[in-house]
């Protein structure tokens, strides 16, 4: 980790487009997240959410495509921690994502990841990475210190 | 841990007891696949046993949405029991929880089959 400011610590990962990654992706996020202080039930969600964040990239932003690569930056600040997740595939709209939880939506086989990172995290934002592909970030308040 | 599945037969009812991840990748193809088997082997009424399974993402969850839909389309019934609090929490906030049978345990799931 570096430290990308005085009070912020900085781990940029590079990560292949294959299925691995989003493993390898969790268990980063999750050794982070235990050592800032998250309880158990937390990490868990992190986790999650962070792996939800990466298979998105893997399946629709990069589509699959082993010549491109997904970047994770995890950052600690002091009161909270980010995950940015971009991909260089087109980006997408939030807008055009269906709701999982409408009636006509249960049923479907997908579509849930955005709204699970959504429903772990404090913050979820979607912006455009500078090459066009998908920047998504992910935001956690720190647990109090005890 | 990958997910492991074994099959076995409750009165006429088929308890398929899981263990492990249902995620993107081998979980998920796992359970698909025994799913379809399951149903090819001559079973309507099946269980699925999660007691064991502690983690499953969106993807796991849609291919329990996809178990669901495949043992309806031929004619079946399938019960969800024995949850884990983390899975029955996503289900519970997927509202998957109003879709699916959960029972509490697997001799009220099998005994509730019509």
């Amino acid at each position: 980790m570096t430290h990308a400011s005085k009070n912020t610590k900085r781990l940029e990962v590079t990560l292949e487009t294959q299925l691995e990654s989003v493993d390898l992706a969790e268990s980063i996020v999750k050794r982070v997240s235990e050592e800032a202080g998250f309880g158990e039930d937390e990490i868990h969600r992190l986790g999650m959410a962070v792996r939800e964040g990466i298979v998105n990239a893997y399946n629709y932003g990069n589509c699959q495509d082993r010549s491109k690569k997904i970047t994770m930056i995890v950052e600690l600040e002091p009161e909270r921690m980010l995950v940015h997740i971009v991909d260089q595939g087109c980006g997408f709209n939030l807008d055009d994502v269906p709701d999982p939880l409408a009636e006509e939506n249960l049923l479907r086989t997908s579509g849930r990841g955005i709204f699970l990172m959504r429903a772990f995290m404090d913050e979820f934002i979607v912006q455009r990475a500078p090459h066009g592909g998908a920047h998504v970030v992910l935001a956690k308040n720190l647990p109090p210190v005890k | 841990m990958a997910l492991r599945g074994t099959c076995r037969e409750v009165n006429d009812v088929a308890v398929i007891d899981f263990s492990g991840k249902i995620t993107l990748g081998e979980g998920s193809a796992k359970l698909r696949k025994m799913i379809h088997e399951t149903i090819e082997s001559g079973h309507t009424k099946i269980v699925l046993n999660l007691e064991d399974v502690d983690y499953i993402d969106s993807s796991g969850i849609g291919e329990l949405v996809g178990a669901y839909t495949t043992v309806r389309n031929a004619s079946g019934e399938l019960k969800l029991t024995n949850l884990t609090k983390r899975v029955r929490d996503i289900l519970q906030i997927t509202r998957l929880f109003t879709v699916f049978d959960v029972r509490p345990n697997e001799e009220d799931a099998v005994r509730s089959f019509r």
